[in-house]
C-alpha cells in the first residue's frame, strides 16, 4: 500500500540563511491523522508549505499518493487540500461563491450538492449567502476548511487549525476531523497544543529547529518516553526506609512514598514493589499512579 | 489544461469588477464627459480641425487609449497584488494550475474589463459627436491587443510590487505622462521637428497613432511600425512573465 505522503531527505534554507528544515524523512499512512508538534519557528509551516506548493524546497523528494509534487504537480495537488495558519479570505465574496471558486481552481466540475453538504457539516449552511467579512473569526476559519475540502481532497493539511480558537470550537473541529478520517481522508496537522495531538492523532512527529526528533504512534511515544510515578500513602510517616529498596528510584516525604518507573519496566516492578512493601510490613492506605502525558514528554525531548 | 481553474479566476476577477461598478464604469464615463466639456466644447471649439477632423472627434481615440492603458495596468496589477497582500494567494499557489493558466485568467479578466470600458467611452462620446470608424475590424483588434498587452504589463507590476505605492508608481510616473505626450490630444506633426523626433522614442505614440488610424484612416506613424511596436511589447511582457514564473521571483521563496 502506498503511503499518503512520503518525504525523503527534505532540506530547506531561506535566502536569509535560516535553515528551516534539516534532512526531514517522514511518511504518513493513508487514512491516518498525523500531528506534527513543535514550538514556534520549528519548521512546521515551512514543511506544509513545501508539500502544498507554496514554498520551494532545496533538496529532497516528496510524493503524495506516489506522485512527485514537482514533476506531477497538477495530479499531486489535486489530491491536496490546505488550510494555512493565518486567516486569509476574500472578504467581499459570499461564502458559497468562494467555495465554488476553490472547486473550479482545482479543476472540479461544479457540484452545488457537494458544497452544500460541506457547509452543513461545518455548520456554515445558514451563512452561505453572507459576505465572508460579516462572519466571526471562528466561522472564517471554518470557511477556509470548507474551501480546502471543496475539491474533495484525499489528504488535508491543517497548519495550526485551532490556534486562537475557543474550547468549544476546538472540540467541534476535532469532531469534524474525526468524521473526515472516517470518510478516508488522510489528515496532516501541525499544532503546538499537545492536548490536540494527544486527543486526535494516530501518530505524532516532534520537530524542533528544523529537525524531526521523534516520530511514533501516540501509544508508543508514551510507552517509550513516558514515566509512571507510584504514590503510596503510608498509614504512619516514616523517617527512613529499609536498604532493600535502594534498587528503586524513590523519594520519601512523611507519609508519602513515591516510586518512579520508566514505562517499559513497570509491569513486573510494580508487583515486586508491592510484595517488597508487604514483606517489610510497611502499611499503606492508598496507591495512586501518575502517568506523564505527552506535554511532559514533549518538554523533556525539547530540553535534551 | 485546467480550463475550470482559468475560468474560476476570470469569473472571480469579473465579479470584483461588477461589485465595484461605480469605480469601474461610472468613473471613466464621468471623466470622458469632463474631457469633452473642457477640450471638446470649451477649448476645442477654438482649435482648428486636424487633418480634416474636428478637435472633439480627434481626441476620442486618444481618450480611449488614455483610459484603457491605465485601466489595463491597474486591473491586473491590483488583481494579482491584492491576493499577495491579503494572503489569499496561498490557494492559487497550492492549486493544480500552471503559471501560464494563472496569468491567462488574470490578464484576460483585466483585458475584458478594459475593452468594456473602452466601448463605454466610445458610446459616451457618441452623445457628443458623430462617431466615424473607418476600420472597425482593426479598431476592435487594436483595442483587444493593446488591452491584453498592458494587462500583461500590469500583471508584472502587480507581482513586482510589495506595497500599494509601487502599484501606482509606473502608471502615474511613466504611463500617464507618456500617454499625454504621446499624442492623445494632439498630432505629433504639430510639434517642432526636434520634439517630433523625441516623440518617436515614446512607445505610446505608436499605439495612439494606430488606434486613431482605425478611426480616421490617418496616422502619425506608419501602421506597420505601430503593429510591430505592439507585438514587440507583447512579446517582451510574455518573456518577463515566463522568467518570473520560472524563477519564482517575488512569489515563492
Amino acid at each position: 500500500m502506498k503511503n499518503a505522503i512520503d518525504i525523503q531527505n527534505l532540506q530547506k534554507s531561506y535566502p536569509n540563511g535560516n535553515q528551516a528544515l534539516k534532512d526531514i524523512n517522514l511518511s504518513v499512512k493513508k487514512g491516518e491523522i498525523f500531528a506534527l508538534l513543535g514550538p514556534n519557528g520549528a519548521g512546521k509551516s515551512t514543511l506544509i508549505n513545501i508539500i502544498c506548493g507554496i514554498t520551494k524546497k532545496n533538496k529532497g523528494k516528496i510524493n503524495v499518493f506516489g506522485l512527485d509534487i514537482v514533476k506531477s504537480y497538477k495530479e499531486a495537488r489535486s489530491l491536496i487540500g490546505m488550510v494555512p495558519q493565518e486567516i486569509a479570505t476574500d472578504s467581499f465574496e459570499k461564502v458559497i461563491n468562494t467555495l465554488k471558486f476553490s472547486r473550479g481552481l482545482f479543476n472540479r466540475p461544479s457540484s452545488g450538492e457537494y458544497l452544500e453538504s460541506i457547509l452543513k457539516s461545518l455548520a456554515l449552511y445558514e451563512k452561505k449567502d453572507h459576505q465572508i467579512r460579516t462572519l466571526s473569526g471562528g466561522m472564517k476559519r471554518r470557511v477556509m476548511i470548507a474551501k480546502a475540502l471543496s475539491h474533495e481532497p484525499r489528504v488535508l493539511f491543517l497548519d495550526e487549525p485551532t490556534a486562537g480558537v475557543d474550547v468549544h470550537l476546538r472540540k467541534e473541529l476535532w469532531k469534524n476531523l474525526a468524521d473526515l478520517k472516517k470518510n478516508g481522508v488522510t489528515i496532516f496537522l501541525t499544532t503546538h497544543y499537545i492536548e490536540e495531538a494527544e486527543k486526535i492523532a494516530d501518530r505524532i512527529g516532534i520537530i524542533n529547529k528544523g529537525k524531526l526528533i521523534v516520530m511514533d504512534t501516540k501509544k508508543e511515544l508514551i510507552e517509550k518516553l513516558g514515566k509512571k510515578t507510584l504514590i503510596i500513602t503510608l498509614n504512619s510517616p516514616l523517617k527512613v526506609i529499609s536498604r532493600d529498596f535502594n534498587d528503586y528510584n524513590f523519594e520519601l516525604k512523611g507519609n508519602k512514598l513515591k516510586f518512579f518507573f520508566d514505562y517499559g519496566e513497570n509491569k513486573k516492578s510494580i508487583s515486586k514493589l508491592l510484595n517488597d512493601l508487604i514483606k517489610k510490613k510497611i502499611d499503606f492506605k492508598n496507591i495512586e499512579i501518575e502517568k506523564t502525558n505527552l506535554e511532559e514528554i514533549f518538554l523533556n525531548i525539547l530540553e535534551k | 489544461m485546467n480550463y475550470r481553474g482559468i475560468y474560476a479566476i476570470y469569473k472571480f476577477e469579473m465579479a470584483r469588477t461588477f461589485r465595484t461598478i461605480t469605480q469601474s464604469i461610472a468613473s471613466p464615463v464621468l471623466s470622458t464627459i469632463l474631457y469633452f466639456i473642457v477640450f471638446g466644447s470649451a477649448i476645442g471649439s477654438r482649435i482648428e480641425d486636424i487633418n480634416g477632423i474636428t478637435y472633439s472627434s480627434f481626441i476620442v481615440p486618444g481618450l480611449i487609449m488614455l483610459t484603457i492603458l491605465n485601466q489595463s495596468i491597474s486591473n491586473s496589477s491590483f488583481g494579482i497584488y491584492f491576493p499577495k497582500f491579503s494572503g489569499t494567494i496561498y490557494e492559487i499557489l497550492s492549486a493544480p494550475i500552471s503559471p501560464f493558466e494563472i496569468t491567462f485568467g488574470y490578464v484576460f479578466a483585466a483585458a475584458s474589463k478594459s475593452v468594456l470600458v473602452g466601448l463605454v467611452i466610445l458610446i459616451t462620446s457618441s452623445f457628443f459627436i458623430e462617431i466615424v470608424i473607418f476600420h472597425p475590424f482593426w479598431m476592435i483588434i487594436l483595442l483587444v491587443l493593446i488591452s491584453i498587452t498592458f494587462s500583461l504589463f500590469g500583471f508584472i507590476i502587480g507581482i513586482w510590487a510589495d506595497d500599494f505605492q509601487k502599484i501606482q508608481l509606473i502608471p502615474s510616473f511613466v504611463i500617464t505622462p507618456l500617454t499625454f505626450l504621446g499624442g492623445s490630444f494632439y498630432s505629433i506633426n504639430m510639434l517642432p521637428d526636434f520634439w517630433q523626433k523625441i516623440s518617436y522614442f515614446n512607445p505610446i505614440v505608436y499605439l495612439i497613432s494606430a488606434f486613431r488610424w482605425s478611426f480616421y484612416d490617418n496616422a502619425d506613424v506608419s501602421i506597420f511600425s505601430s503593429f510591430f511596436a505592439i507585438i514587440f511589447f507583447l512579446i517582451i511582457c510574455l518573456v518577463v512573465i515566463t522568467l518570473i514564473f520560472n524563477t519564482g521571483y517575488k512569489i515563492k521563496q
